[in-house]
């Protein structure tokens, strides 16, 4: 229990009033609050969680993040002047993201943060960069339908991994879809995209279900597969529950030659728990895969492994996580040191281009969304995905694509079209 | 038909899944008369022994079934002599302990085996579906099925038909005057907990090719567990056995008529207004007090 003492109460009254006294000016001066690189050094936020329930991949996330950063400092960094990470743990807790957050950006007055992997964490942390003009940057493919000034989003968003995908399933495998999700936004959204793909190609949603987070009970799923008898099963289950569904899935005797199990969630990461022979010949799309072969990912998985350990995986968000601070030292580069601040920053990552492990991609100057190539991989016994089909060109971000009237601006607002 | 036939399998096979993880909580629960919120990781831990053993070993699924009993059973019993009986009769004491205790076991796991989803192999031999009166059913699922009426008749017999049982019995009825007997109450409780969390651990191991295996994967078998025992009455093993029935074949029924979930919320309340009128559960005897 705290005790009031006389002397601590003087304490902090004097403590207050000097905050206001000093704190004051501020208000008179514009844009004086605003994180502005100072002397020899840029500092960023390196916002991931190492400890708490999505430990294993935001760790991931911040490694490929700190890698990126290295990388950056050993070609001289930028303008030669130094990245300084300053990494905190939100222990995926949104509540202690939003504190760490507050952290980073009032307290280090760091000119960006690279974080997240979950959609709550994003939107727990989103009030803060906006109120402060800051800059967030955030690598996870996600559910679209956001439109922040204050948020450069590298990941995928539905039209992005859907676009080639479900015409590519209809015309291998049929018209018949089964939708199965966790139950919150992300899958719903995709889903929506994907129903309207749907209707266009003349196919049809013979069943369309959501289970609760974490459930690892598919019999009742699985006999609805078994009765609809479905082309094509479309999941977009995340977490444990995939490893479930597969397994369960195989084991009550359903043949992926048939009926194929098509994810955006499934990645090498999920593979490996559940076993190669329970993913085999189920596919994911997404715009990177560790077995993508080019130069640039040779270079990083390579990197990874040799910094990281030699079982070290790389994944399509760790990719995203590792090109974008290539991308913001890019803009910030481009920058007088005296104005490096989060808008400025923001305004010069638009159209930037770098050429990523997947690909050259681009930040769009209307949305901040990341020009991506999407793949369709096909699930392997050794745990990795074997790439079959691959976009000809790059694939334009809307993350309002499913909701005709309305588009993303750069004054981050949400428009009808006339 | 074979559509009624697969439902009634489905929702047996769940059934049998809820009967496995829940009979072991029944016994602790109806017989030393703790409410064991650890039961989940017990469970975990289980699911945890057979990676390991997998794993480190290159055990197959059956030996490790039976290690796994006896690891966690241990465990149970070392818990039991260090912390439970303390609590005897301080039935919130032992709610906060056994919760910490859960806390902390899922924390260790985490830290030393990591926080990363681990992969157990499914017996090859049942890894595939077995054509069974007309329908495909699964034959790791028929496993489990099997090995949840064994595990069952090897409980029954236990209590009702050895020395140990009646004991247990005798002191379950009336712990002074079984004392009185000259029956050590004391090392029927460490026994009936350790056997108790033994199941949880086989539980645990039988769950973890089918599901997927993780530090929290506890929390939600326990609530489930929990689930069961209050509807069959507690010290029931007829009343576990019901229950564990009438869930699972109600779950999958409400899951294939809408979906999971919806199902999962008719079926809580379903418990809810069941034990607003019926507080002892379905089948209810008498419970150790104090």
């Amino acid at each position: 229990m705290a005790q009031f003492s006389r002397r601590g109460v003087v304490k902090g009254v004097a403590g207050l009033a000097g905050a206001a006294t000093f704190g004051f000016p501020q208000i008179w001066i514009k844009n004086s609050g605003l994180a502005r690189a100072a002397g020899g050094e840029i500092k960023v936020g390196v916002l991931y969680s190492l400890t708490g329930t999505t430990a294993i991949i935001e760790t991931s996330l911040n490694q490929a993040t700190l890698m990126a950063i290295e990388e950056i400092n050993a070609a001289g960094g930028v303008n030669g002047r130094k990245l300084v990470p300053v990494v905190e743990d939100p222990a995926s807790d949104p509540a202690t993201f939003a504190e760490k957050a507050r952290k980073l950006v009032i307290g280090e007055k760091c000119v960006s943060v690279f974080g997240s992997y979950t959609s709550a964490s994003r939107k727990a942390v989103l009030p803060i960069f906006e109120r402060y003009h800051n800059l967030y940057w955030y690598p996870t493919l996600y559910e679209g339908r956001e439109c922040s000034m204050n948020v450069i989003y590298t990941g995928a968003v539905p039209n992005q991994q859907q676009r080639d995908f479900v015409p590519w399933l209809v015309k291998n495998f049929g018209k018949r879809f089964y939708l199965i999700g966790s139950n919150y936004i992300y899958p719903k959204e995709e889903n929506n995209v994907c129903k309207i793909l749907l209707q266009k190609l003349g196919g049809e949603v013979v069943g369309e279900e959501y289970v609760p987070l974490g459930h690892s009970e598919f019999s009742s799923v699985i006999e609805k597969f078994k009765n609809t008898k479905p082309n094509v099963i479309f999941s977009t289950v995340v977490g444990d529950s995939v490893v479930a569904l597969h397994r369960q899935y195989k084991a009550a005797g359903l043949d992926p030659a048939k009926m194929p199990m098509a994810s955006l969630t499934t990645s090498e990461e999920e593979v490996r728990a559940m076993g190669g022979e329970f993913a085999l010949g189920h596919f994911t799309s997404a715009p990177y895969f560790m077995s993508y072969e080019s130069p640039e990912n040779a270079k990083f998985v390579a990197a990874i492994q040799s910094k990281y350990g030699k079982n070290a995986v790389t994944n399509f968000v760790s990719e995203p996580a590792y090109f974008q601070v290539h991308l913001f030292a890019q803009a910030a580069a481009k920058l007088a040191g005296s104005d490096l601040t989060p808008p400025t920053i923001r305004e010069a990552a638009w159209g930037q281009e770098y050429k990523a492990p997947e690909g050259l991609v681009k930040i769009d100057g209307q949305n901040s969304h990341t020009y991506l190539w999407p793949k369709i991989g096909e699930a392997q016994m050794n745990g990795q995905f074997k790439i079959i089909e691959q976009s000809k060109e790059w694939v334009e971000p809307d993350p309002y694509w499913a909701y005709p009237g309305q588009v993303c601006t750069p004054k981050g607002m949400v428009e009808k079209k006339a | 038909m074979t559509d009624i036939f697969n439902q009634v399998f489905s929702g047996l096979s769940i059934a049998s899944i809820l009967l496995l993880i829940s009979l072991g909580l029944a016994i602790i629960y109806g017989t030393v008369g703790v409410i064991n919120l650890a039961h989940g990781e017990f469970v975990m831990l289980g699911a945890y022994a057979v990676w390991f053993l997998e794993d480190h070993f290159g055990l197959g699924l059956f030996p490790c079934i039976v290690l796994a009993f006896f690891a966690v059973g241990t465990l149970g019993w070392v818990v039991e002599r260090l912390i439970i009986r303390r609590l005897y009769g301080r039935v919130l004491d032992t709610i906060l302990a056994t919760w910490g205790l859960g806390v902390i076991l899922q924390q260790a796991i985490r830290l030393s085996a990591g926080a990363e989803l681990r992969y157990v192999q499914m017996p090859p031999g049942l890894s595939a579906a077995v054509h069974f009166a007309g329908v495909d059913v699964s034959a790791y699922r028929l496993f489990v099925l099997a090995l949840t009426a064994i595990l069952l008749a090897v409980t029954y017999v236990l209590i009702f038909r050895t020395r140990f049982g009646m004991r247990l019995r005798g002191v379950v009825q009336n712990p002074e005057i079984a004392r009185c007997f000259g029956v050590n109450t004391s090392q029927i409780y460490a026994m009936t907990f350790a056997y108790g969390a033994g199941l949880a651990g086989i539980a645990g191991a039988l769950v973890s090719p089918l599901k997927s295996v993780s530090p929290d994967m506890g929390t939600g078998y326990v609530v489930d567990a929990f689930m069961v025992v209050v509807v069959g009455g507690v010290q029931s093993l007829l009343g576990t056995v019901a229950s564990a029935g009438i869930i699972g074949e109600l779950s999958g029924g409400l899951a294939y008529l809408s979906n999971d979930t919806i199902a999962k919320a008719i079926v809580f309340l379903g418990v809810v207004v069941l034990i607003r009128f019926r507080p002892q559960g379905l089948f209810a005897l008498r419970v150790r007090r104090g």
